[in-house]
């Protein structure tokens, strides 16, 4: 026992210091991120401090750009089964060992969600009342509160699954099956959960006819379904640029027809939902009309949802065509598809459905500076976190980073580009 | 290895450095909270002793701010009374009376301006608020052709609030009237985008109320001062109703728009009216909140 607690502890060690250490390239990198995240957390106290009258939202627009990510965010963490689904399911061995590097993309999308909600709550101290137990947690009866349990759930499941798989390949042992597969298994189900829970948040709204719809779940998995695999496929390269590590093409082209398929579902199903919105013409189409085409003088949202849609179409026909077999191409189509989600199912999603307000009031948003700059530091430290857990894991994956060597001295800066650890 | 180390602990006493500069906000942070109230329970779970100790802590810090002692109490809701309001818009004139009124009692901030009560101007003939005037500002009211619809919490029998609210700082009570815990909300704003009736407000920064202006005459549910970050909302002046008085807005209004009682009584105005006038109506009936707040018409 206390052998096997020294053992983990040791490993934990190692695998935090290696994450202050790497070439030039990691360190301008990481001290990027660490500077924007300052600058956020910056911005978040002094928000902390005035209230958020310092960001862009008002009663009107009560939710802004933070729980716009936020949604956008929970769709890129349930994407990541969309790469377990073909490993074991589907037995695809291509994708096997980069189930790790999609499983580690949830793990630091959902920390960057928690950010997200935290930074939009008035009473940050207060968030204990949400815990079941101390404090009073409407569960079942609010969606947010399914939304707390999915997401905190998810987030252990995939600490789980990853920290299990690579503390055993670090061991050198083979993993046993019964302590990961049925937690792969739940964290599947678990995936469409938390996207569906989210989209329920909306959808529950009785009084706000443009997410009263049935349409915006399914909308919600098609599109996390080809960001998220769209975010892997970028990932994956620039892995396979700065480590050895060794990712087929094969295995990107393989999320290739993931990201196709879900697109042409993504298009078709925001066809349908144009249709019913403006074809029947019923008063409930005010929010649409804005949306879309700007309401009485007010289109601050025109522009944007129109490159969406139109990013969303490029990447969807580039996507169809044999021209993205050549990554260049496919690279261009996961960026114009990541882009025009994040439009589309952020703001596109969450600021129309606040115009105009129930009692008819047009009154527009834009997030402030202070807004904005949180919402960087969140993505700076998102994407910190997701640069480190790799940095851990890609040389554990390669077996330099293992108990066997746990006696050699560690390595030094640039050394983990060799395969073997250096002779000192 | 000499310079590798100076360099490293040069590398962390930058990073302290910048860490202690992007926490520099918070040297501001005032009396945000104190201890005593982080650690306070759930309304519905303190006891009489709690609640007087609560109560205490509320007037100091009222008394700190203000240099006024308040007195605040716990008003439960009576037996046998459900609160039901009743607004004539034949009569209503549309003066705003009723809303300065209310920011007065309710102890609402001043800057920025929280209102509760929303005053649209309507075209005759329409009952459809997308085409209602908020802004309206004549020389004089009322003006011809248009009718006027004072729109507030409207209590509603299913509130899509309380539904949602994450924590349970929102509730209904027995007397009908919807609350909320101001210091149990965490502002999450889940609420106000329920609401179909736009009626709830959030302090989006410390509220100010100066100090002559403030009501010293409270309840913990209803009129005491919010902090920031907290919802509120029309809570039919319980600090009134519940000790058999009107709301405020109710004896403001110069030509009697407003009424107020209780539907359990069959003797109450507000009972007669339902009763006997032939149109009233429900907002947004279809969406099946039921509100406790009829619109009716009559000369
Ligand atoms: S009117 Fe709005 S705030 Fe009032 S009870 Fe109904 S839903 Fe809640
Ligand atoms: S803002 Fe407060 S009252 Fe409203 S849902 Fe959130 S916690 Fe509940």
């Amino acid at each position: 026992m206390i052998h096997a607690t020294r053992d983990y502890l040791t490993f934990l060690w190692r695998c935090a210091r290696i994450a202050f250490v790497g070439d030039w390239r990691y360190y301008t990198w990481m001290g990027g991120l660490t500077v924007f995240s300052l600058l956020g957390l910056h911005a978040y106290c002094n928000q902390f401090v005035h209230g958020l009258i310092v960001t862009g939202m008002s009663d009107e627009v009560s939710w802004g750009v933070y729980i716009a990510n936020f949604t956008f965010l929970v769709g890129v963490a349930a994407a990541a089964v969309m790469m377990v689904i073909p490993v074991y399911i589907y037995d695809n061995e291509e994708l096997h060992d980069l189930v790790i590097f999609g499983e580690l993309l949830a793990v630091a999308a959902i920390i960057m969600c928690l950010a997200f909600v935290t930074v939009d709550l008035g009473r940050p101290d207060r968030f204990w009342h949400l815990i079941p137990g101390i404090g009073q947690l409407n569960f079942p009866r609010s969606m947010l509160s399914w939304d707390v349990i999915v997401l905190n759930g998810y987030l252990l499941l995939n600490i789980h699954i990853c920290g299990y798989l690579l503390y055993c390949r670090y061991q050198g042992r083979k993993p046993s099956k019964w302590f990961y597969i049925p937690f792969v298994f739940i964290a599947i189900v678990w995936a469409v959960s938390i996207h569906t829970v989210t989209a329920f948040l909306y959808v529950g709204l009785g009084g706000r006819p443009f997410w009263n719809s049935s349409i915006v779940g399914p909308r919600f998995l098609a599109s996390a379904f080809s960001a998220g695999p769209a975010i892997i496929i970028l990932a994956l390269q620039v892995i396979r640029r700065v480590t050895r590590y060794h990712i087929t093409d094969k295995a990107l082209l393989t999320l290739r027809s993931i990201v196709q398929v879900s697109m042409i579902i993504n298009v078709f199903l925001l066809i349908n939902e144009i249709f019913k919105e403006f074809y029947s013409g019923n008063l409930h189409v005010a929010s649409s009309k804005y949306l879309f085409l700007g309401l009485d003088g007010h289109h601050a949202l025109v522009p944007w949802i129109w490159t969406a849609i139109v990013f969303n179409l490029i990447s969807m026909f580039l996507l169809i065509l044999p021209l993205s077999r050549s990554l260049r191409w496919l690279d261009v189509a996961c960026v114009l598809c990541i882009v025009g989600i994040w439009i589309e199912k952020g703001m596109g999603l969450v600021i129309p459905g606040f115009i105009p307000t129930p009692l008819g009031a047009l009154i527009e948003y834009t997030p402030s500076m202070n807004e904005t700059l949180v919402c960087l530091g969140i993505w700076a430290f998102g994407l910190l976190c997701y640069t480190i857990f790799l940095r851990m894991s890609v040389p554990i994956l390669q077996g330099t980073l293992s108990k066997a060597n746990e006696h050699l001295p560690e390595p030094e800066a640039g050394v983990e580009h060799s395969p073997v650890p250096a002779p000192h | 290895m000499g310079r590798r180390n100076f360099l490293r602990s040069s590398a962390a006493f930058a990073g302290l450095g910048a860490l202690a500069a992007s926490l520099s906000p918070l040297r501001e942070i005032g009396d945000y909270s104190s201890v005593d109230e982080f650690m306070q329970k759930y309304y519905k779970e303190m006891t009489p002793d709690d609640m007087s100790k609560v109560i205490k802590r509320i007037e100091n810090e009222v008394q700190r701010q203000y240099g006024i002692r308040p007195h605040v109490r716990d008003l439960k809701p009576m037996d046998g009374v459900e609160f039901v309001y009743c607004l004539n818009l034949t009569r209503c004139i549309g003066c705003r009376k009723c809303v300065h009124a209310c920011v007065a009692e309710n102890n609402q901030s001043r800057n920025p301006e929280i209102q509760y009560i929303r005053v649209l101007k309507l075209p005759h003939g329409s009952m459809d608020i997308e085409k209602a005037d908020h802004l309206y500002n004549p020389e004089a009211v009322p003006q011809k052709g248009f009718f006027y619809m004072p729109v507030q919490c409207q209590q509603c029998h299913n509130p899509p609030c309380v539904k949602v609210c994450p924590v349970h700082a929102t509730w209904q009570e027995k007397d009908g009237i919807t609350v909320i815990d101001y210091d149990w909300c965490i502002g999450c704003r889940y609420c106000e985008a329920a609401c179909p009736y736009w009626a709830r407000r959030f302090n989006f920064t410390k509220p100010e109320i100066p100090k002559e202006r403030l009501n010293p005459n409270m309840a913990y549910l209803g009129n005491r001062p919010r902090k920031q970050g907290v919802m509120e909302k029309c809570h039919f002046c319980i600090q009134r109703t519940r000790v058999g008085r009107y709301p405020a807005c109710l004896e403001v209004c110069p030509v009697g728009a407003r009424k107020f009682g209780n539907i359990l009584d069959p003797d109450s105005e507000v009972s007669y009216i339902l009763r006997e006038k032939r149109i009233f109506i429900q907002l947004k009936e279809e969406m099946g909140t039921n509100p406790r707040f009829f619109y009716y018409f009559e000369k």
